[in-house]
Parts: structure tokens; sequence; C-alpha cells
């Protein structure tokens, strides 16, 4: 017996990913930069940390109730209404899960029957397509442009629109490109989802990580918010990537049902994690305020940098990402980043990894510290000249 | 331009050069230098100065803290007694405490003797000054939000996407 011949199809199927053998190269290097991992470079804030290891002190090591503690969820409740003017029940419309992650696998899990579409604005975060395929749906990926700001426009959305369609994904504010959804854009999809059985899962992991004006999620348009899932968690706002923690706040029947299935699959989300969250929720604002300042610095500066060396950059407006067009040098993506990486060490990351639409880009992160940043950017004007 | 930001960057990291600070700020580089050079006309910059954690080189240092208790002076309350403390090159930083004392100055000689000399020979024999109490310092845990650790151990951490 060979084992592999037992595996399911859709998960061999599954593409690994392409940028692997970048990163492997990028560990043998001396002097190597990384722009390449989407995480903060920031530590989780003492106070929160402090809170997790105090529960551990305290002995607080059971499973928690299966859709979370109820002094967290409550925490989140407050934090939505204070933060994003969004309304949600403790009780029965918030979920917390493992990562936001998690909440985007649940939201398919719960919606899909086979053959069921989910449109998928790209380029974005790599999980969305491989976790509708394993739900049984059928991704429709839907190419945005930066002309349009990389917004799912209109036009965009009501062409992608079949009568199998169930489920409409928002990543935004968008990683990898920074484009964000405003009000308008929101109505305007509103507008088109009218009168369609449509769910929307809002991946809105970060938010907090927005430049220029307040986040606005599609659970505060009316017409939207009865449809919509909101995907969030702790790893970008407050710096918490390891402590795998998330949530979801949607309608009623909507987390009773995702409750089932968390509860079969993962019983609780982490204990020591939940009361570090708590923490954070009460008292870690200043904390968002503090991380976004640094972030909007370092945007600002690479921006202003990756335009300097001529590359066309579009202005991100969100997440910790930019997202330089590098068709004028003649390159593919993947050609651009491996020559970038053998030549001068500086690990970015295809635009076609993110989907269709990404050839043509890099995406960079500038979780990076400011010396990272600058020799990158060094290194990055050495490189454009030899092309 | 709104210069408290631009001053929060500097106190961090005052290498910083003048265009890395204009385009993290969204200006440009000559309003920076010029903002920067009337902060240091105005003394709102007093200087630049390297963070060291002397314990890792071979020089041998110590540090006290001294708490002094002085009677102030008819017009000139404490600053006259401050002046002729802060004036000794040995003094690193000199406060005005409320409290159970009145200035907390910090010192640093080359060995326990010079330190106690200093104390007992220039600081308490100021007119005006009618206590000391020594503490010498252990060990620098951190020192204007720079931690003195050692190196962090090596995470393992993803490394994709």
């Amino acid at each position: 017996m060979e084992f592999r011949d037992l595996i399911a199809e859709k998960v061999t199927a599954l593409r690994p990913s392409g940028i692997r053998k970048f990163f492997d190269l990028l560990e043998t290097m001396e002097g190597g930069i990384s722009l390449g991992v989407g995480e903060p470079d920031f530590q989780t804030p003492w106070h929160i940390r402090d809170a997790g290891v105090y529960s551990l002190e305290k002995g607080f090591t059971k499973y928690t109730p299966n859709a979370g503690m109820m002094a967290l969820r409550r925490e989140i409740s407050a934090y939505m209404r204070r933060r994003f003017g969004l309304d949600y029940d403790p009780d029965g419309q918030i979920i917390v899960t493992v990562g936001g992650s998690e909440g985007i696998d649940l939201s398919l899990r719960m919606l899909l029957e086979p053959g069921d579409e989910v449109i998928i604005p790209t380029p974005s975060f790599v999980c969305y397509g491989p976790l509708t395929v394993m739900a049984g749906g059928t991704p429709v990926y839907v190419e945005t442009r930066q002309e349009d700001d990389f917004k799912l426009t209109p036009e965009l959305l009501a062409g992608a629109l079949t009568p199998k369609t169930k489920a409409l994904i928002l990543p935004y504010p968008c990683n990898p490109t920074g484009g964000i959804m405003e009000r308008a854009d929101l109505e305007a999809v509103a507008e088109i989802l009218k009168d369609r059985e449509i769910a929307v899962i809002s991946d809105e992991i970060y938010a907090e990580l927005s430049y220029g004006g307040k986040h606005c999620s599609p659970a505060s348009i009316p017409g939207l918010k009865e449809r919509t899932i909101v995907v969030n968690g702790f790893s970008k706002a407050f710096a918490m990537t390891g402590w795998r923690l998330g949530y979801l706040c949607a309608p009623r029947d909507a987390i009773a049902q995702m409750v089932k299935i968390h509860q079969f699959g993962i019983m609780s989300a982490p204990t020591v994690s939940q009361y570090a969250a708590i923490e954070a929720m009460k008292n870690g604002d200043r904390d968002i305020e503090a991380m976004r300042r640094e972030y909007d610095h370092r945007r600002r500066f690479l921006v202003r940098g990756l335009r300097e060396a001529g590359l066309d950059c579009y202005e991100p407006r969100g997440a910790f990402y930019v997202f330089p067009c590098i068709r004028s040098t003649g390159l593919s993506s993947d050609e651009f980043c491996e020559r970038f990486l053998m030549s001068e060490k500086v690990a970015a990351i295809p635009g076609s990894a993110f989907g269709p639409g990404g050839e043509g880009f890099v995406r960079m992160c500038y979780a990076a510290s400011m010396d990272d940043l600058t020799e990158a950017l060094v290194r990055l004007k050495r490189f454009l000249k030899t092309l | 331009m709104n210069h408290t930001e631009l001053l929060k960057l500097l106190e961090k990291d005052c290498r910083a050069t003048p265009d890395q600070l204009a385009a993290m700020l969204g200006e440009d580089t000559g309003t920076v230098r010029r903002e920067i050079s009337a902060l240091e006309k105005d003394n709102v910059i007093l200087g630049y100065n390297a963070m060291i954690d002397w314990d890792r080189t071979g020089e041998e240092l110590v540090s006290a803290l001294i708490e002094v208790r002085a009677t102030p002076q008819r017009g000139e309350g404490f600053d006259r007694i401050a002046e002729r403390v802060y004036q000794f090159e040995e003094v690193e930083s000199m406060y005005l405490m409320s409290g159970a004392y009145d200035f907390a100055v910090t010192i640093t000689g080359r060995t326990l003797r010079e330190v106690a000399s200093f104390v007992a020979a220039r600081l308490s024999t100021i007119e005006g000054v009618t206590g000391t109490a020594t503490h010498f310092i252990l060990k620098k845990y951190k020192e204007k939000g720079v931690t003195f650790e050692s190196q962090p151990v090596q995470e393992e951490r993803m490394k994709y996407l």
C-alpha cells in the first residue's frame, strides 16, 4: 500500500507555496534582509503578556466555554462598539477562534454546499481559495486593479455573480495591496447584493492598521450587516500572532452553527491567550495607536523610497505592505524576486503568489526595522541599475 | 510642521537622517533640516548621545544614586545649590525631588573610593547641603527606554507568508 493513494484528491491538488525556496535560500545567506513575512516586528506589549503569565500562575489551564470566555466576549463586544460603532451581543453573536484564519475556515464550512461559489477579490491573502475548496466550494477570483486602488468595484462584483454565488469575501484592508473599501464603495456592494442570498465574509484583521482615516466595516452598512460575518483577531492589532486568537461577529444563526463546528474541531481557543486578550481589549488602545504610528512612518518612508528608485507604487491605505509595480523592469514578479534575492540578499514576495492580478507586482512588508528598510532600499536601487 | 513627531523619532534614534525623517513624516528634507536647526537653537534638542552598556566593555565603572538634603536659600530656592552641584563633571544627572529628600544625583566614577570621596569631600561640604545618602548601583536594567539585556534567544518562527 502507498499512503499517498489514500489522500483525498482535493488535498493533493492544493498548490504548495511557491515561495518557500526563496526563504530557504535567504536563511543560508549572511546579511540577508527579509521583507517577506507578514508579521508585526513588535513584541506583544508587556501588560498583555503579564496577564497571560498571571493566568498561568493562578492555574487557569482548563478548557473555556466553546464560544470563548464570556468575560472576553464582553470585552470584544465593547471594543467593536468603541472602535467601529458596531453592536454585537456577547451572548450569541460572538465566537472566539484560533486566529482569524480559523474564523475564515468556520465561515466557509458553515456556508458552503458542493458547487457553491465564493467570490474572492485578488490579489489577496493566500488562504481564501484553498479553504473554499476544502469546504467543498468553488473559488471565483476577481482581479482588482491598481487604477481602481485595488478596490472591488461594482462592475467587477456584478460581473462575477452567478446563481451559484453563496459568499463574497471582502479582504480589506488588503494584504498584499494595502487597498481599502470606503463607505461609498461598500454601499455600492450593498446595492448589488440587495435581494440576493449571499453572505459577506469580511476579513478585517488589519482594520486597526488603517492610515489617513478610520476603518469602515461592511457590518456598519445598511443592507450588509445582516449578511456579514466580521472576521477579526489579535495578531495584527496587538502584535499577538503567536497567541493564535481571533474572533467572529455575526448574526445569531451563523454563530450558533459555527460554534458547533468549532466545538467538534477545536473545543475552545487557548485559555492563556484568552486571559491575555481580555487585558489587550481593556487596556490596549494606546498600544494600537503607538504601533500604527510607527508603521505609518515606515510606510511613508518605503513608498517614497520605492518611488525615488523609479518604481510605480500605489500608496497603501491599510495593513503593513507596499505593493510596487515592477512591470517597468521587464521581469516577471517571480524573476524579479529571485534575482533581487540572489544578487542583493533581500527577500520580497512575488505578487503572483497572491492570485490573479498579482503578476507584475511585488509585496514588501514594512513591519521591519528602519535600518533594514533603509538598507533594503539602497540594495534595491543598486539592483534596478543592473537591469 | 508638527515637531512633536519629529522629536519623538529623534529621541528614539538620533542617527535618523533628515532624508529618512522627512520620508517618515511625509515632509520634505529641507523643512526637516530647518526644523531641527531651530529646535537645536532653542535648546529643545540639547544633544545626541549613544546608549552604551559599559559593563560589556573592559571599563570598570561605579555609579551611585545620591539622595541629597538641602536648605533652600532666600530668593533662590534650591537652584543656587543645584548649580554648585551639577557643575561637577562627575555628576551625570540631577533632579529636584518631592518627598523625603531634595535632590537625586547620579554620579559615576572609576572606583568605589572615588565616588565615596566625591560625596565626602565635594558634595557634603557645599553650603546648604545638610545630609546625603549614597546608594551604589549594582546593575542597570533599563535606561531611557532601552533595556540592558543579553541577546534574545533565537525563536523558531514562520518564514513564509
